[in-house]
């Protein structure tokens, strides 16, 4: 079993747990990059050439899935309950699910707006307050991994998720918006 | 801070041998090769001093002529004269008809779906005519530098699609290149600035072409040139100015669309020279051919042609803001931005740029050559010419990879701006009881819709145990090489029942289109197939002995047992002893015997040198 098969936590050197440095987690990346990049192996066999295209991928991955805090809260969960779900698809909070679909209509409406790109900024700004929030919500019920409350977690996931669904239609709007003027 | 430097597993070429590598530019209109010598790298020029290579291919009738000569031909000999092939490359034909441009050829409708163009020379597709370019760039080296390449970075436009890339390296292959790497456009020209001013932070490279357009947002860190984002255009460049320009004369002289070939190339150059000398004048006189032999004279001045060019700039802008988004930036954050393309020597083209970023953008290395000259950068390092380089290039996908699912939309598997190289896998089921194959359709593209994307490669998993509806577990794996080309697989997990297709998209060529191509131009060379064959296989048998000792005098003695040694001088040994030999079987062989037997070794040198860059960043915290 090569080293780089192990999970991304350790890849990178880190302790399994949620909080992390995003600078320093940067900085590893480019250090496992560097050490095993194709570019390296350009004029080596084929055995080395197909090990670091594997290990590059597998660097490439575990960055990507720690760098994001969603990728992250999830990867982690599924390491410390080994996988098992619980099932649940959506989140039964209705206060939440109300707001979600308010900011839905925002979007909508700021399409139509005077001024599309200032509905659409009010829309992010509440997003990512409610996306801050969750983040920390989840590092606190992450740590310590040995008191982990899994049916909360799993919840937090679940709203972070409608939160950055929600974020990625303010993106498309905005490209849309773009293209138009 | 100190950092602990970490020797690199690869980089065992032996240091005296220098390994002739170049960069190539291979442009929509004009194409350059460069190569580094003495630590800095330059572009070839050819015998009469030259250095742009026209990238027009004509098949007359005394034979093959590339480049300058061909280009003058162009208007007195328009169908047997190919440009812009790079605008057709990777493309099929309803897709060429589709790009609105006014192509003076014949194409010819092939069961291969690959357009081909009907000239004196037969019928001719896009990979061949880049191929022949590729060619004449390559004899140029080789005089130059008095031998045969050992490798080539080739340039291909950051925004290019998977068939697009796939067809590029098909033309490599044809040329007789051995490809160390596709490189993207901005991603080189940032490599050529970068290098020179060793200015670490925010980038943005503005690459406009004659037939397309990139924007690169590149993140640059003590020699690492991360890219961020990447975005553009595939149809937008230099010759869509031009044709604006060309329709807007069409009108004023009162030219109609039946208009023959002649009229029509003679009307693109005509517009094509307005433009440059719009770049130090107000104003361009015209003196346009009519198809009745008379003359029309007028004037263009920058203004109306600002007004012509303006809705093609605003799509590069637009381009843009999308990257800077999906970079996470503001335009504030850029430090630079670096001009790139022949195309950015429009006035209005800087104006607006400088406007956008609020800045005034960089322009000192000739933007015709700074693609070539970064691309040389690279291949000296890839070929092994630069061991303590630490020059490295993290580039990104530039277009989303999906599958269609039920209904006709597409899953997204791997989004744009994923760093590469890159594995993805995502589970799918059975929409059926009983359902025992599995269509699966691949595509890239940003749009929800099938219809909107492009259809990359479609391929069955079939034989997997019937079941009820949703029972089935079907894992698809994309996965995306350090080229960014694009490999997919599927498996059945209950039952283990797989396939797999390297994606060879349906505007591509086929292996056996290639070989066939291949050996018909080999039949006209001294050199026969098998000889060529076993002449790139001691090349690479060389290099892998060259590699293996390198790495056995550095580390053998540390990570190897004297049995587990033992083994490997053995098969080193038997395959130095075929490489005296003249038997290419036997040879490939000795080869694959070696690659197993040193499996092990080449694992245990990989983990060695992933712990030591992860210890050395443990000592730094340390000391910080």
């Amino acid at each position: 079993m090569l080293d780089f098969h192990q999970n991304h936590f350790r890849l990178f050197g880190l302790p399994e747990q949620f909080a992390l440095d995003l600078d320093d987690l940067s900085e590893r990346y480019l250090r496992l990059r560097q050490t095993v990049h194709p570019d390296l192996y350009a004029t080596a066999g084929e055995r080395e050439k197909r090990f670091s295209l594997q290990a590059s991928t597998q660097v490439n991955e575990a960055y990507q899935t720690l760098k994001d805090p969603l990728a992250r809260a999830r990867y982690l969960l599924t390491l410390l309950t080994g996988g098992q779900g619980d099932g649940q698809e959506t989140t039964k909070d209705m206060a939440f699910l109300l707001e979600q679909m308010e900011l839905r209509e925002a979007l909508a409406a700021a399409r139509e707006a005077p001024d599309p790109f200032a509905g659409v900024a009010r829309v992010r700004n509440r997003l990512s307050d409610q996306s801050r929030q969750l983040i920390g919500q989840l590092a606190a019920s992450l740590e310590p991994a040995s008191d982990l409350d899994q049916a909360a977690t799993r919840e937090l996931i679940r709203k972070l998720q409608f939160v950055r669904k929600c974020e990625e239609e303010a993106d498309a709007l905005e490209a849309e918006l773009d293209e138009v003027f | 801070m100190a950092l602990l430097q970490i020797a690199e597993p690869g980089r065992s070429a032996a240091p005296h041998q220098h390994r002739l590598a170049a960069g190539i530019d291979l442009g929509t209109t004009n194409s350059l090769i460069a190569t580094v010598r003495s630590g800095r790298p330059e572009t070839l020029p050819d015998g009469e001093g030259r250095h742009l290579l026209p990238s027009v291919v004509r098949y007359a009738e005394e034979g093959l002529v590339v480049g300058h000569a061909a280009k003058a031909a162009a208007a007195e000999d328009p169908l047997n004269t190919l440009a812009s092939a790079k605008r057709l490359i990777g493309r099929g034909i309803e897709e060429v008809r589709g790009l609105g441009t006014r192509l003076p050829y014949e194409f010819v409708r092939t069961d291969t779906a690959v357009p081909r163009i009907r000239t004196r020379a037969g019928d001719i597709s896009p990979v061949e005519v880049s191929a022949e370019i590729l060619r004449a760039l390559a004899q140029r080296a080789e005089v130059a530098l008095g031998g045969d390449l050992t490798g080539v970075v080739i340039t291909v436009p950051a925004y290019f699609d998977e068939p697009q890339r796939q067809a590029t390296k098909d033309a490599a292959r044809l040329a007789g290149l051995k490809v160390l790497r596709l490189l993207n456009e901005p991603t080189a020209a940032a490599v050529a600035y970068g290098l020179d001013r060793e200015a670490d932070g925010i980038h943005a490279v503005f690459d406009l072409g004659g037939g397309t357009f990139d924007i690169s947002i590149l993140r640059l860190r003590r020699g690492v040139f991360e890219v961020l984002a990447t975005g553009g255009d595939s149809a937008l460049g230099g010759d869509d100015m031009d044709l604006l320009l060309a329709e807007w004369i069409m009108f004023q002289a009162g030219i109609g669309d039946e208009a023959d070939h002649h009229i029509l190339r003679g009307l693109m150059r005509d517009a094509c020279d307005a433009k440059e000398r719009l770049t130090d004048q107000d104003r361009a006189p015209l003196r346009i051919a009519l198809p009745d032999g008379r003359h029309w004279a007028g004037v263009i001045d920058r203004n109306t042609f600002d007004d012509l060019i303006d809705p093609l700039i605003s799509r590069a802008i637009a381009a843009c803001r999308r990257a800077l988004r999906d970079a996470g930036l503001k335009v504030e954050e850029v430090k630079d931005v670096v001009m790139v393309g022949g195309a950015t020597r429009v006035p209005r083209v800087r104006a607006r740029v400088e406007h956008f970023f609020g800045m005034t953008p960089l322009v000192d290395l000739d933007p015709d050559r700074v693609v070539a000259l970064g691309a040389a950068l690279q291949a000296d390092v890839l070929a092994g010419n630069k061991p303590d380089s630490d020059m490295l290039l993290l580039d990104v996908i530039p277009l989303s990879l999906g599958l269609e699912t039920m209904g006709g939309l597409v899953e997204r598997i791997v989004p744009r701006n994923t760093p590469i190289p890159v594995a993805r896998a995502q589970e799918f089921t059975t929409f059926k009881d009983g359902q025992t194959a599995m269509a699966l359709h691949i595509l890239q593209g940003e749009r929800d819709l099938v219809a909107h994307c492009r259809s990359l490669a479609r391929f069955e998993l079939r034989g997997f145990p019937p079941m009820v509806a949703g029972a089935a577990r079907i894992r698809v794996t994309f996965e995306v090489d350090a080229d960014g080309l694009l490999n997919v697989s599927a498996v059945e997990q209950t039952s283990g029942v797989q396939a797999r297709v390297e994606v060879k998209p349906s505007h591509g060529l086929t292996d056996g289109e290639i070989e066939s191509m291949l050996r018909e131009s080999l039949t006209h060379s001294s050199e026969d197939m098998e000889a060529r064959r076993l002449r790139e296989q001691r090349v690479e048998a060389q290099r892998t002995v060259e590699a293996l000792r390198a790495a056995l005098s550095k580390d053998g003695d540390a990570l190897l047992s004297a049995e587990e040694r033992r083994r490997i001088d053995q098969a080193l040994a038997e395959l130095e002893l075929r490489l005296a030999g003249e038997d290419e079987a036997s040879l490939k062989a000795a080869m694959e015997n070696l690659d197993r037997t040193c499996g092990f070794y080449v694992e245990r040198r990989m983990n060695r040198s992933i712990q030591s860059a992860m210890a050395g960043h443990k000592v730094e915290e340390f000391q910080s």
